[in-house]
C-alpha cells in the first residue's frame, strides 16, 4: 500500500511537470535549414525571430545538420517529433528522402511546410518559393527601365547557357510582359554560359557592336558580375548600366565603382520571416493552405497557394547603394 | 648479490580479484557513461523518458552498429575497412536502379546483400590475396564504389521504391521495438557468440596479437581475413537496404562520412585500434552512448557542429582514462 502511495505520487509530480513545462511554453515552430553556418540560412532565422516576436507566443527553433546531408536532416526531424514542436519549415537537402521522416511528424500532428527549396508534394502542406518566373521577369524589366532615362531606350540581356532552363523561362516571360513597358525595346539576347570569361567576352562585344543599348540585363549571377567588369574596364560607367539577378557580397563591388545602380535578388530575411508567419496560421487553423487559399503574412501581404501547394513570396528584393553594406555581409 | 633481492619488482600472482577485475573493465566504464547520459538527459528534457522517442532515437545508430559489429572483428584482427559507406552507396544504387526496373521486395534485398558482399569480396582478395595493406586498399575502394554511384546517378535520385519495402526502415516488429532495433539485437548476439564463442572468434584474436604466432600455429590467416572482410561487405549491404528502405530514396552522396562514424563506435567501445582486443558488449554500448548523446542533444537543440565537438572530446577522454590510469600505475609500481 505505502509502496503503491509512493508511486502513485511519483507518477503524480512527474506528470504536473511535464504539463506545466507544457503548458507554459508557446507555440514551437522549428526552422529547418539545409546546413548550420551558412549566411543565407542565418538570414532567414533573422526574419524568423523577427515573425515570431511580431506574432508573441511563438518560440523559433532554428536547427540543421552540420553537412547538407538528407541522414542529418531526418535525426533533426525526428528529434523535433520528440519535442512534440507544432510546425517544421524545411529547406530540404533532397526532396523524397526526407518525405517518411516528415509523414511521420505529420501523423503526429506537427504541421509541415517547405520554403527555398522544396519537399515533394506528399511531404508537406504547402511549399513557399521566394519568387515567381512571371515576377522575376517584370522585376527585370522594371530595373531596365529605372536605368533608362524616361524608362526609354534599348537593352540587352546576357544570360547563361541557350538550355539554362530558369533563365529561358524569365526571358520568355520579359518578353511576354514587355508590352507593359513602352518605349522599353530588346536589341538582342547573348549567351555567357554562366563562365566569367566568355560572359566578360559577350559583354564586350555588346558594348561594341551595339552602341544604342544603355543596359544590359543579366538574370544570372556569374552574367551581371562579368558585365560589371566589362564596363568598368571599357571606362563606360555612367553611359551602360548593368542590372539584373546577383548576390550582394559579390555585387558589392559593381554598386560601388557606379557600373550598377540596382540589382535584386529574393531576400533571405523576408524569406524566413514568411516561412514562419505561414506556419503559425496554419497551425492556428487560420487557413488550411489549399490551392486556391491565401495566407496573411504580416509585412509581406497576403501570399496565394497556387498549383501543387507551391506559392510565390513576392518580388525579388532590390539591393542598391543604400542596403549593399548589410546585405554584402550576409551573403 | 642481496641487491636482486631489495629490488623491488612486484609480480602479482593474480590479477586482483574477480569484482576489482570486472569493475575496472573498460565495458563497465562505459556502461558507467551510458547509464549517466541517460539519467542527465532524462533531467534535461521532459521529452527524453518517452517509450516512442527513444524507439526514434535508436534509428540514429542502429544502421552503424550493424557495419560496427563487423568492423570490430577486422578492427581487432588488426585490419580495417574504410569503404564501408561507399558500400552503401553502391549498394543502394544498385538495388535503386533494379526498384526502377520492377523487380519486387525480396529480389531487392537480394540485390542489395549480394553487392555488399561483392564488395566485401572484392577488399578481401586485394588485401588477403595480394597481401596489400587494408587502410590504402579500403581508401581506394571508398573513391572506387562512391565514384560509381556518383557516374550512375549524377546529380539524379531513384525514387519509387515498392511500397512493402519501406519496412525494413520504417516498420515495427512489436510496439516500439522496430525492424531495425530487432535487427540490432539479433545481430549483436550472433557477432557476440561469433567472436566469444567460437574456434574463428579465438583466430580472429590471435591474428590481431601476433600475426606470426599465427601462421605458425596453422591458422589460415588469410582466410580468416577474407572472410572478415566478406562480412563486413554483407553487414554493409545489410545497412544499405535498412537505409535506403529508410529514405525511400537513393542519391549518390547517401551515408557520407559514415565510416569515420562506424570506426568511432568501434573505438570506443574498447577495440584497440592496434587489434588484439576488444568485445562486443562493448561496441553495444559504445552505439547506445553515441546514439543517446546525439539525440539528448538534438532535443536539447544543440547545432550539430557543438554535437561533434562533444562526441570527439567523449572520444578521447573514454580513450585515455584507462591509458592515464595505466601510467599512473606503472609509476607507482616502478618507485
Amino acid at each position: 500500500m505505502k509502496l503503491a502511495n509512493k508511486l502513485a505520487i511519483g507518477v503524480a509530480i512527474a506528470f504536473a511537470a511535464m504539463t506545466t513545462a507544457a503548458s507554459a511554453a508557446d507555440m514551437k515552430i522549428a526552422l529547418v535549414v539545409k546546413s548550420l553556418g551558412n549566411g543565407f540560412f542565418e538570414a532567414a532565422n533573422k526574419g524568423a525571430q523577427e515573425a515570431a516576436k511580431e506574432l508573441g507566443g511563438v518560440q523559433v527553433i532554428y536547427t540543421g545538420p552540420t553537412s547538407t546531408t538528407a541522414e542529418g536532416q531526418i535525426e533533426v526531424i525526428n528529434s523535433l517529433i520528440a519535442q512534440g514542436v507544432d510546425a517544421i519549415a524545411i529547406s530540404a537537402n533532397d526532396p523524397d528522402a526526407v518525405i517518411p521522416a516528415l509523414k511521420k511528424a505529420a501523423q503526429r500532428g506537427i504541421k509541415v511546410i517547405s520554403w527555398d527549396s522544396a519537399v515533394a508534394k506528399e511531404g508537406r502542406i504547402m511549399h513557399l518559393n521566394p519568387s515567381s518566373n512571371e515576377l522575376i521577369g517584370k522585376m527585370c524589366l522594371t530595373l531596365a527601365k529605372n536605368h533608362l532615362e524616361g524608362g526609354k531606350g534599348d537593352f540587352a540581356i546576357l544570360s547563361a547557357t541557350t538550355t539554362s532552363t530558369n533563365q529561358n523561362t524569365w526571358i520568355a516571360e520579359m518578353k511576354k510582359q514587355i508590352k507593359d513597358f513602352p518605349g522599353l525595346n530588346l536589341a538582342t539576347t547573348v549567351y555567357g554560359d554562366d563562365l566569367a570569361d566568355k560572359s566578360y567576352r559577350e559583354a564586350q562585344g555588346l558594348l561594341k557592336s551595339q552602341p544604342n543599348v544603355k543596359v544590359i540585363v543579366a538574370p544570372t549571377t556569374v552574367g551581371v558580375l562579368a558585365a560589371s567588369q566589362a564596363v568598368k574596364d571599357a571606362g563606360m560607367i555612367g553611359k551602360v548600366y548593368v542590372t539584373g539577378l546577383g548576390l550582394p557580397s559579390e555585387m558589392a563591388g559593381a554598386i560601388k565603382s557606379g557600373a550598377t545602380k540596382e540589382f535584386a535578388i529574393w531576400n533571405p530575411i523576408d524569406l524566413g520571416y514568411s516561412a514562419t508567419q505561414i506556419a503559425y496560421h496554419i497551425v492556428k487553423g487560420d487557413t488550411d493552405a489549399k490551392p486556391g487559399s491565401a495566407i496573411k503574412a504580416g509585412r509581406m501581404g497576403s501570399i496565394k497557394i497556387g498549383d501543387n501547394g507551391e506559392a510565390a513570396m513576392a518580388d525579388p528584393f532590390v539591393y542598391n547603394a543604400k542596403n549593399i553594406d548589410e546585405f554584402s555581409k550576409i551573403f | 648479490m642481496s641487491d636482486t633481492a631489495t629490488t623491488k619488482r612486484a609480480i602479482p600472482d593474480r590479477l586482483g580479484t574477480r569484482t576489482s577485475r570486472i569493475l575496472a573493465s573498460w565495458e563497465v566504464l562505459l556502461f558507467g557513461v551510458a547509464v549517466l547520459i541517460f539519467v542527465f538527459n532524462a533531467f534535461a528534457s521532459p521529452y527524453f523518458l518517452n517509450a516512442w522517442n527513444l524507439s526514434d532515437a535508436t534509428f540514429n545508430f542502429t544502421e552503424k552498429a550493424m557495419i560496427a559489429f563487423a568492423m570490430a572483428l577486422l578492427v581487432i584482427a588488426g585490419e580495417i575497412d574504410l569503404s564501408v559507406a561507399a558500400i552503401i552507396a553502391l549498394a543502394s544504387t544498385t538495388m535503386g536502379a533494379a526498384a526502377q526496373a520492377g523487380i519486387g521486395t525480396p529480389g531487392l534485398v537480394a540485390i542489395g546483400i549480394a553487392v555488399g558482399l561483392a564488395c566485401g569480396a572484392f577488399n578481401g582478395l586485394l588485401v588477403s590475396g595480394l597481401r596489400l595493406p587494408s587502410i590504402v586498399v579500403t581508401i581506394g575502394t571508398m573513391s572506387l564504389f562512391r565514384g560509381i554511384s556518383y557516374i550512375v546517378l549524377g546529380d539524379q535520385a531513384y525514387g519509387k521504391y515498392p511500397a512493402d519495402f519501406a519496412f525494413f526502415g520504417q516498420g515495427y516488429v512489436v510496439w516500439v521495438f522496430s525492424f531495425e532495433l530487432v535487427l540490432f539485437i539479433t545481430l549483436a548476439i550472433a557477432f557476440a557468440i561469433l567472436l566469444h564463442a567460437t574456434n574463428f572468434g579465438r583466430h580472429v584474436y590471435v591474428i590481431g596479437n601476433n600475426e606470426f604466432a599465427a601462421r605458425f600455429s596453422g591458422i589460415p590467416v588469410e582466410r580468416v581475413k577474407f572472410i572478415l572482410f566478406l562480412l563486413t561487405g554483407l553487414m554493409a549491404g545489410v545497412a544499405a537496404v535498412c537505409l535506403t528502405s529508410r529514405l525511400g530514396s537513393t542519391r549518390p552522396s547517401i551515408a557520407q562520412g559514415w565510416e569515420l562514424e562506424v570506426v568511432t563506435m568501434v573505438v570506443l567501445g574498447g577495440v584497440s585500434i592496434l587489434g588484439g582486443a576488444g568485445t562486443i558488449a562493448g561496441v553495444v554500448i559504445a552505439a547506445f552512448v553515441m546514439g543517446l548523446v546525439t539525440f539528448g542533444l538534438g532535443l536539447l537543440n544543440v547545432p550539430g557542429i557543438v554535437m561533434s565537438i562533444f562526441v570527439g572530446l567523449l572520444l578521447i577522454i573514454t580513450i585515455a582514462i584507462p591509458i592515464v590510469a595505466q601510467r599512473f600505475k606503472e609509476m607507482s609500481l616502478g618507485k
